[in-house]
């Protein structure tokens, strides 16, 4: 035995090393028909890790108090070598991150991914997706930038909408009468300890369950129903080798992209990085018009869409909560749209479209058109969940194949 | 291949819409500003480009020539050191020292005002902006237009007033350059003191678009052996 293999063997029989890395990687078999909306996964892994990375660099340099966070921002940017790179590296990758993951979540809506038996995998992808939000709200107001800081304020206002406890919950949670240093610190601990420590755990349950079941497919049937005599399914291919090649196509496609912005637009035309922003938080002179930035947007129109600020709120909530349900409200007999009926194309074609115009009319000042066109949308977000359970059962869907078809 | 060719279309669709978005709001998007004609009509003004070029070395230090001599005497930088000028622009430490540092005498200090911004705003309501960002919060053709944009004015306390900023604070403090030069002299004098405004404003902005080309490159080499890998591995995959 050489020697590597006996420390090896040394190791396996204190920790499943190998075993663990079968089975997760060497003999986890992947269907092989993967296409391009299975990138967004891996990238989703891609932009977490950078986000970690450079915040813990940003971290070293950032100071967390109402006196210091936009100078030490600056600090960062001008006198630290390279930290205009990390700002920005991280600045931008939170907008990625929203990116890669709406369309990992679209894949899903389109695949069926969440159906039987990935519910679970579905409302762990759902928590992070919460986590996310929190982290990218919590970050936001780091720099102590204006918009951060108004921003925050029309977030943190929305609690006081509940009756009765609401003034007083609004005040508990900002830890002042209004936005200050206590509340930066508080998002600071927050942004950078507690969400990533929930957000890294619940990725590795979100795997875990992955690996478990085993990935779902474009075709969105079993692979497992068919194996050969060693027991691999006919239609898998191990996930290392085949698609840590494939990925990494994706990853520098992405890569491409993302540095393109990092270097030649990082503001990304004021949604990455608002003008507002670049003046520090001051509480006596409000933006002329404040937007969350461009991930929240969507829901924000629906916040507004509400003439009632408690109704705004629940409707805003319930519009995140409605996707948790996703997995027992499509009744359908088969995963995939590319087998479902033209109800399910239809209504998942209103439902992009949907989402993609509530996101525009949240960037934009509300206006009575804007208002009409959002109760609108949000009206047809809506439909899309609660007759799910109808246009999912009565459609004609088409028979799926044996095997998996297209890739490779 | 198939989907290979689909992804790349896919992502290339993604980053056209990125840099449609990002060259809109480089184009200015918002202009300048609304303001009332001879003839009672609101008009809409449109911004001027402000010649922005971190490579003419000569223009950057005109610039800082001009705003050391008009505009810090209210307004700080207060993120801008002066030993980053004489990096950045090329011009020797001493010199920086000799002629450019009029309120302070350490070279690695920040750009300070001649009056103290507390003081100013004791005395005018509301402190000069610190001038280090104002040209990403604004944006450059904004600033450039603005302090192109002042006329005689009578009713306002300092005797002029300007368009892109009705009303403003700021008193006319280029009206004797404007004076004593033709307009395209002036313009031009504007114009390199905004390109030093966006220098402050990131200093890195140029620096970066040349290190981006290398790095976007790279990774497009990079993809021909990922590519190949690929492929290589998938060949036998039925």
């Amino acid at each position: 035995m050489s020697i590597g293999k006996k420390m090896m063997h040394w190791v396996d029989a204190r920790f499943p090393a190998t075993e663990t890395y079968e089975y997760h990687m060497s003999k986890y078999y992947a269907p092989k028909n993967f296409n391009f909306w299975y990138f967004f996964g891996v990238l989703s892994m891609v932009v977490l890790v950078n986000q970690l990375v450079t915040g813990i660099w940003l971290t070293m340099m950032y100071n967390p108090s109402a006196e210091g966070a936009f100078a030490s921002v600056e600090y960062i940017m001008r006198d630290v070598k390279g930290g205009w790179l990390i700002r920005y590296m991280h600045s931008t990758g939170a907008s990625a991150f929203f990116v890669v993951v709406y369309l990992h979540m679209f894949r899903a809506l389109l695949y069926g991914s969440y159906q039987k038996p990935r519910e679970l995998i579905w409302l762990i992808g759902m928590g992070i997706y919460l986590c996310l939000m929190a982290e990218g709200f919590f970050g936001y107001l780091l720099p102590w930038g204006n918009m951060s800081f108004w921003g925050a304020q029309v977030i943190l206002n929305l609690p006081a909408a509940i009756p009765v406890i609401g003034d007083g919950l609004a005040e508990w949670v900002r830890g002042d009468y209004l936005i200050s240093g206590i509340t930066l610190n508080r998002f600071f601990a927050l942004h950078v300890v507690a969400i990533p420590l929930v957000l890294v755990g619940l990725v590795f349950m979100h795997m875990v369950a992955l690996h478990h079941v085993g990935s779902n497919n474009p075709d969105g049937i079993d692979i497992k129903k068919l194996k050969d005599k060693n027991g691999v399914p006919l239609d898998g291919v191990a996930f290392h080798p085949y698609y840590t090649v494939h990925d990494m196509i994706g990853i520098v496609v992405f890569f491409i992209c993302f540095f393109a912005v990092v270097f030649f637009f990082p503001e990304g035309g004021g949604f990455f990085l608002e003008p507002p922003n670049f003046e520090g938080a001051n509480a006596l002179k409000t933006p002329a018009h404040i937007a969350p930035v461009w991930y929240y947007t969507p829901f924000y129109a629906i916040l507004r869409a509400v003439p009632n600020k408690l109704g705004g709120v629940i409707a805003m909530g319930g519009a995140i909560a409605v996707l948790f349900l996703i997995p027992w409200l499509d009744r359908s007999p088969v995963r995939s749209i590319r087998y479902k009926g033209i109800l399910s194309k239809i209504a998942l074609t209103i439902f992009a479209i949907s989402f993609l115009v509530l996101g525009y009319l949240g960037a934009t000042p509300a206006s009575p058109t804007a208002t009409i066109m959002a109760r609108i949308f949000t009206v047809l977000y809506f439909l899309f969940f609660l007759l799910m359970p109808i246009y999912t059962a009565i459609e004609k869907c088409k028979q799926p194949p044996d095997r998996v078809t297209g890739g490779h | 291949m198939n989907m290979l060719t689909k992804s790349l279309a896919g992502i290339s669709l993604g980053a056209a819409l990125t840099l449609a978005a990002g060259s809109a709001a480089a184009s200015g998007g918002g202009g300048c500003g609304t303001f009332t004609n001879a003839e009672g009509v609101e008009e809409h003004l449109a911004c001027s480009t402000a010649p922005v070029d971190f490579t003419n070395k000569g223009s950057l230090q005109n610039g800082a020539k001009i705003f050391m001599n008009y505009c810090v005497g209210c307004h700080t930088a207060q993120y801008v050191r002066h030993s980053r000028i004489a990096q950045d622009l090329e011009i020797p430490p001493e010199l920086v020292q000799k002629y450019l540092m009029v309120t302070t005498d350490q070279i690695g200090d920040h750009i300070t005002a001649g009056i103290d911004p507390d003081v100013q705003a004791n005395w005018f309501g509301a402190p000069p902006p610190d001038l280090s960002l104002e040209t990403r919060l604004r944006g450059d053709d904004w600033v450039y237009t603005y302090l192109l944009s002042f006329y005689e004015d009578p009713s306002r306390p300092w005797g002029a007033n300007n368009l892109v900023l009705p009303n403003a604070a700021m008193p006319h403090v280029l009206h004797n350059m404007q004076e004593e030069l033709s307009k395209e002299e002036f313009e031009s004098e504007v114009g390199d003191l905004v390109n030093f405004m966006a220098w402050m404003g990131e200093p890195v902005r140029h620096d970066r678009k040349v290190i981006g080309g290398f790095v976007i490159l790279f990774l497009l080499v990079l993809l021909i052996p990922v590519y190949l890998l690929n492929k290589e591995f998938w060949k036998d995959v039925k």
